[in-house]
């Protein structure tokens, strides 16, 4: 884009752009973190969708029988797919929070203000909360593994 | 000599696709969007209840098999909590999904062939886990 203009007729050559004029101001989803948490929220909420088709699928095994029901969910209790289970909560819970987030940009005066203080405030209780969350859904799998059960 | 451009950056408006004019004159598209965020604040407590029940609580994961589900069953509070989560979660994520189906699809067979497929699946899938619910038979044992 950027030509030679110094040397050109003022007239024909397009006189350089400031730099700050080519960003749209005060967009919320465009770079920074508006736009990934944007991006997170899409993710979450289609990988979530996608394991729910799967999860009303195995949960209609209790009309088949018990046994075909208890194969299915012993899958859950294997140590890797608790690692993938914890994934899963930590993802619909940014979700979760995020959706809250974006609820009050949208009805809360002070919101649009307040979108990235809401954003670091939502990281946070999500860290708080998985830390410990993650460590009683791995509990078991940890003994599993390390032979104390 | 004005060091500004005569011509003003051009910013596309977010979701204008190319070559799709606006032709709705109803309000769907407001109704659908107030629709995401009830459903959303409803959701809050019924998924991330029905995550905490079954991942933390007493023994999280590992203790739930066919008995497990057939004695929260017996009730009715926990049986109209799963058939709201149910239908809440699946509605407010196949639109969620249409939003993102008019997003990327360029070509309008696409979209309708994604969209026919989507649908489908959401009712076949909203159908089987209503039956589910209301015909479970405790005496299967
Ligand atoms: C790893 C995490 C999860 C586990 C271990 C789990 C476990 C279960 C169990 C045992 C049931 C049987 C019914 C009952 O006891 O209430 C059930 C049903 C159900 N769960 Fe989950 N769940 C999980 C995640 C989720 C998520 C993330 C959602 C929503 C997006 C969800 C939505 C549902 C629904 C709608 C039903 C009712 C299904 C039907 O009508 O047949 N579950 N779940
Ligand atoms: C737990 C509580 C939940 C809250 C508070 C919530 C909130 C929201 C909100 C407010 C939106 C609209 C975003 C917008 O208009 O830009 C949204 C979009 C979406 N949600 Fe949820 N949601 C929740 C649960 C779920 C569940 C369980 C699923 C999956 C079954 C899901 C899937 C989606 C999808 C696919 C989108 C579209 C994302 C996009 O357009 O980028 N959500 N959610």
């Amino acid at each position: 884009m950027s030509t030679d203009a110094p040397a050109a007729p003022a007239q024909t050559t397009p006189p350089p752009v400031a730099k700050k004029s080519r960003k749209p101001a005060g967009t919320l989803y465009r770079g920074r973190e508006g736009m990934w948490s944007w991006v997170a929220h899409r993710i979450t909420g289609v990988l979530t969708f996608f394991f729910l088709f799967a999860h009303v699928l195995d949960t209609a095994l209790v009309r088949v029988s018990p046994e075909s029901y208890d194969k299915v969910i012993d899958t859950y209790k294997n140590p890797f797919v608790n690692l993938m289970e914890i994934g899963l909560v930590g993802a619909v819970l940014f979700h979760a929070l995020n959706g809250l987030r974006i609820i009050a940009i949208d009805f809360w005066s002070k919101g649009p203000r307040l979108q990235r203080q809401m954003l670091w405030t939502i990281v946070t209780v999500w860290v708080v909360v998985m830390v410990p969350g993650a460590f009683f859904m791995f509990k078991h799998s940890f003994e599993l593994i390390f032979g104390s059960k | 000599m004005s060091m500004h451009s005569p011509i003003p950056p051009v910013i596309e408006a977010p979701r204008s696709a190319p070559g799709r004019p606006r032709r709705s004159r109803t309000n769907t598209e407001l109704y659908a969007w107030l629709f995401m965020r009830i459903s959303g604040v409803i959701l809050v407590v019924l998924v991330l209840g029905h995550l905490f029940i079954m991942n933390i609580l007493d023994g999280g994961v590992q203790r739930i098999n066919w008995a497990f589900v057939a004695g929260r069953w017996a009730s009715p509070f926990w049986q109209v909590w799963d058939l709201l989560m149910l239908w809440l979660a699946m509605i407010h994520g196949t639109n969620g999904l249409r939003t993102i189906i008019n997003d990327y699809t360029r070509k309008d067979g696409t979209r309708v062939a994604l969209k026919g497929l989507l649908y489908t699946a959401t009712t076949i899938t909203i159908a089987l886990g209503t039956l589910v619910i209301f015909t479970f038979d405790p005496t299967l044992n």
